[in-house]
């Protein structure tokens, strides 16, 4: 109203609405989500849109987005294949053992060389660290090699058995689990343990009664990273087992159900889905721990 | 020219009003302070003015220009924040700079504005040096010196002064004092501490609640408070204010505190609350500077009174006392040789020159 | 003076006990920190070093060759490719994973906090799902006679695209699958340095004449150098190592046209049961991670001293 009588001295300045901007920015900024959660939704969505189909469906390949004809063919037949079903219990036993071995050595060892601090502990903390950057796909041959070795050694049977996973995941998982801890260990206040030695706390005391509990958020975010990693691993698993009952998900569902030619498209989705389905569960109720496992690695280092 | 006019100016957060409709005139040069306690409203009106909040109704004008919907960069404006807002990963001369280099002032133009700033706020050996090398003090310093580096229309202050110590909050004041003297510019400055408001301002503007209670020079607020409000905020240790009565006593008029304490008002007073006489919700304010120890010459309107004293505040120069009367704690500033004790009774001198009356219902100063 | 005596007594034992402490302190750690030493230095360390090893063995692992296996190796085209195409394998999909996240990262922080969270929630889901799972995903999409992506581009009158048949488009595939899975972690890792810019630099900047991109290029983006190059650099040294995605999706296909270093030593080492050279491609890797691995160690020391 004011605007048109007030104009004594003529600067060129732009009279948009500030309000304005701001909400066209915030509309664009919706546009933009709306877009790119389409593009990371669509491989899954288009997983389950599959698994519900028949093999009659999927092959006629109509409407590849639509699911005409539902079905839980797909599903009824995997959760009942025993092959399937292996998969499923080798996979949670390596992964299940996999993550308590990891806290059981992580913890530790993350509150000996954040608190206790002896001679090199800094060095050895960063040494651990630059460790994890050693990648799987550079140790994989020379531990077959070394497994093979050990096999001829002593008779057990180290190459293709699933067991044999649960000694070398934890090198993927320790390191970056143990640095988590560290962080989260060197954000308690020092006079706490201070008070408990007052108190009459030994070391472990002092561990157990005190630094588990309040690190307990940085607990469960590494041991989520842990079953993580330890339920996808696909490198490891492939070079070491090749019997079927000895594969665990990942592997089992690309190498079985991909026979030949002939790919089963209705099976091979509804396997994959359900072998993401637990890191994705896990996601769903602890998704606050999940992501504070990722960014504790990097805003706390 | 840089006169800050505000009109009506509203602002309003979902069904919260924040500020509720303020009129106020600033001349050029002039250095304003807006004063009052937390939440009520004088940061959220120097961000309207600045443009970092949006305006609900109302007017900003900056030299007689509309500038409700101008972004703040246009705004020929310059602010220095509470926690300073320095870039940290910029040096002293950078963070001065800034502004400049975005408006692509040349080279040798900037140094010589920058250092002259620097000269000024006396900051000339800190140019290299990166924020976090810096003490509170000087980091307050550089924001000012980022401020007088653009040469603005107005200066906008928010609480500057709140996160130093005590000693370097007083250091400080002088400093921006002798600034506002040497760079002329016109200043907005808010603050809750009503002692800053005193001594830096030309005209300081108490505000309660979202609205403005009163404007005027510190002397006028000090001696001539308007509201309740203004008569409780200004002044430390506040103004004594106790509940009392107005009568008329054959053709005088009085007022009457409790069945004990009584006081005549002057004469000069006496036609302009004589249309209050009988009221008895009435408060009757008088500054502790003026509850003094019984001297031997009295002045006229002086009056004499005694009470029990209950706590005694040795200050070194005067000592504070504190007595009760209609159940509200009285403080007086009394010689610190005159024998004041806790527990003892001490016969006290009100000098009514200096008394108010309010009308508590209206918080009006009569 | 037998009091006087106990008294002397006790001020001495303490001393002792202390020192006892002192000892015992620094052994209870090195305990507790002995597995994981026992762990990172048998099952890295020593495979590391022992991969050095095997790269000088023949084929049957009877014979020291030396470096021939090396030699081998550099005459040979495939290897070129293999170097060539994990390069840039890896730099794409680092480029676009970090400008990715970055942008989204700030949609979130744009959008009012409650509603973050979801948002939030929703794009990190590619990250959560086992990659040789979702890649299995991708793997459907891409099919050469099924793909629903072609159905979509021939719906619109556009040709199938041979997503998987053409070397060109297969390496687009395995590098925009390796993108998607890897975004939404730079998303996360972005919008938490975002949240910690204090919002009164923003105000500051604008006051001082800064506009969206000048604030995003003076104050945004150096207050997250850190973040970013420790992202960025530890993104690099995953991907140039990523197995999971190329295996499931291409497995090197059409044509070693789209092998990286994991792949091919796979194919080498395990598959043709060459167990020497596998170990020399994968060494390779060596001095190109150790570069990464020397930059991440600088900047994190540097970091620890900063403020």
């Amino acid at each position: 109203m004011a605007t048109a009588v007030l104009r004594g001295n003529a600067r060129p300045v732009r009279r948009t609405s500030m309000q304005r901007d701001r909400k066209r920015a915030l509309l664009w900024s919706y546009v933009f989500l709306f877009v790119f959660v389409i593009f990371f939704l669509t491989p899954p969505v288009y997983m389950l849109i599959t698994s519900l189909k028949t093999s009659a469906e999927i092959s006629a390949g109509t409407a590849p987005w639509w699911v005409s004809d539902p079905t839980i063919q797909n599903y009824v037949e995997i959760l009942t294949s025993p092959t399937y079903l292996t998969f499923f219990r080798n996979s949670t036993l390596v992964s299940v053992l996999v993550v308590a071995i990891t806290m059981l050595v992580s913890i530790p060892a993350a509150f000996a060389l954040s608190r206790m601090k002896f001679w090199g502990s800094a060095t050895l903390a960063t040494g651990v660290f630059l460790t994890y950057l050693i990648p799987d796909t550079l140790l994989f041959i020379p531990l077959f090699k070394i497994f093979v070795y050990l096999r001829e050694l002593t008779g057990i049977e180290f190459i293709n058995h699933w067991w044999v996973l649960v000694i070398i995941y934890p090198t993927l998982t320790v390191p970056f689990c143990t640095w988590i801890m560290i962080g989260y260990f060197g954000s308690i206040p020092k006079e706490l343990d201070e008070a408990a030695l007052m108190d009459g706390a030994g070391y472990l005391q002092t561990l157990t009664k005190i630094f588990i509990p309040v690190a307990l958020p940085g607990i469960i975010a590494a041991t989520i990273f842990a079953f993580t990693v330890a339920w996808a691993q696909f490198l490891y698993p492939l070079a070491f087992t090749t019997s079927t009952d000895q594969l665990v998900l990942p592997v089992g569902i690309v190498t079985t159900l991909i026979k030949g030619d002939v790919f089963n498209w209705g099976q091979i989705m509804t396997g994959a889905l359900l072998g993401a389905a637990p890191p994705l569960i896990i996601y769903a109720f602890l998704m606050d721990y999940y992501i504070a496992g990722l960014t504790a690695g990097a805003t706390k280092g | 020219m840089a006169q800050v006019t505000l009109r009506k100016l509203t602002k309003t957060y979902d069904a919260t009003p924040a500020v509720r409709g303020i009129d106020l005139d600033i001349a050029d040069k002039e250095f304003v302070v807006l004063v009052g306690p937390s939440g009520c409203g004088k940061s959220t009106t120097l961000r309207m003015i600045a443009g970092l909040e949006d305006i609900s109704d109302g007017e900003i004008l900056i030299d007689d220009e509309l500038v409700n919907d101008v972004p703040p960069k246009d705004r020929d404006i310059a602010m220095v924040f509470q926690n300073y807002a320095l870039y940290p990963h910029m040096t002293v001369y950078e963070n001065m700079s800034f502004g400049l280099r975005l408006k692509k002032v040349p080279k040798p133009e900037i140094r010589a504005r920058v250092e002259n700033a620097a000269r000024i706020l006396d900051i000339q050996e800190l140019l290299e040096r990166k924020p976090k090398q810096l003490s509170g003090g000087q980091r307050q310093r550089v924001a000012m010196g980022r401020a007088i580096v653009r040469d603005p229309k107005v200066f906008l202050f928010d609480e500057p002064l709140s996160n130093l110590d005590a000693k370097l909050r007083v250091q400080m004041r002088t400093e921006i004092k002798r600034v506002h003297q040497k760079v002329r510019t016109t200043t907005i400055y808010v603050t809750h501490d009503q002692v800053e408001a005193m001594t830096l301002a030309d005209r300081v503007v108490v505000m309660n609640a979202g609205l403005i209670e009163q404007v005027g020079a510190p002397n006028e607020l000090y001696h001539a408070p308007a509201t309740r409000f203004v008569a409780g905020f200004i002044g430390s240790p506040a103004m004594n204010l106790i509940p009392c009565a107005l009568e008329e006593v054959a053709g005088a008029l009085r007022v009457r505190l409790n069945g004990e304490v009584g006081f005549a008002v002057p004469p000069d007073r006496t036609a302009r609350y004589r249309p209050y006489a009988g009221r008895s919700e009435l408060l009757f304010g008088l500054r502790p500077e003026h509850i003094l120890e019984q001297r031997p010459q009295q002045e006229p309107n002086q009056e004499v009174f005694e009470v029990a004293l209950e706590v005694t505040e040795p200050m070194g120069m005067e000592t504070l006392v504190y007595f009760g009367v209609n159940g509200v704690e009285v403080c007086g500033r009394v010689n610190p040789n005159a024998g004041a004790q806790a527990g003892q009774r001490m016969r006290l001198v009100a000098d009514l020159n200096h008394m108010h009356l309010i009308d508590d219902a209206s918080g009006k100063v009569l | 003076m037998v009091v006087a005596h106990s008294a002397r007594l006790s001020a001495v034992r303490p001393r002792t006990r202390v020192r006892r402490l002192w000892r015992r302190k620094s052994t209870i750690a090195f305990a507790m920190a002995l597995p994981l030493l026992l762990i990172v230095g048998l099952l890295v360390l020593y495979p590391s070093l022992y991969a050095f090893y095997l790269a000088t063995l023949n084929k049957s692992m009877e014979r020291f060759v030396g470096v021939a296996n090396f030699a081998f190796l550099f005459k040979r085209e495939t290897f070129w490719m293999v170097v060539k195409q994990s390069i840039i394998f890896a730099v794409s999909a680092v480029l676009f994973k970090a400008l990715i996240g970055l942008f989204v990262a700030h949609m979130v922080h744009n959008v009012p906090t409650k509603g973050q969270r979801k948002w939030r929630g929703m794009l990190l889901i590619p990250w959560v799902i086992p990659p040789a799972m979702s890649t299995l995903a991708w793997l459907w999409l891409f099919d050469p006679s099924y793909s629903a992506f072609n159905w979509l581009l021939q719906g619109m009158g556009m040709d199938a695209v041979p997503w998987l048949g053409d070397p060109y488009w297969a390496r687009f595939a395995v590098i925009l699958v390796n993108v998607w899975v890897g975004a939404p972690f730079f998303m996360i890792m972005y919008l938490a340095a975002l949240k910690s810019v204090p919002e009164q630099l923003y105000e500051a900047a604008a006051i001082d004449g800064a506009n969206w991109w000048q604030k995003l290029w003076f104050i945004t983006l150096p207050m997250m150098r850190n973040i970013i190059a420790i992202t960025v650099l530890f993104s690099l040294i995953v991907t140039f190592a990523n197995f999971d995605i190329v295996r499931v999706l291409t497995n090197g296909g059409p044509v070693d046209q789209t092998h990286v270093f994991a792949t091919w030593a796979f194919k080498v080492g395990i598959e043709s049961n060459d167990i020497p050279l596998g170990a020399c491609v994968s060494l390779v890797m060596v001095p190109i991670l150790g570069l990464a691995a020397v930059f991440i160690l600088r900047d994190i020391t540097r970091r620890g001293g900063e403020g």
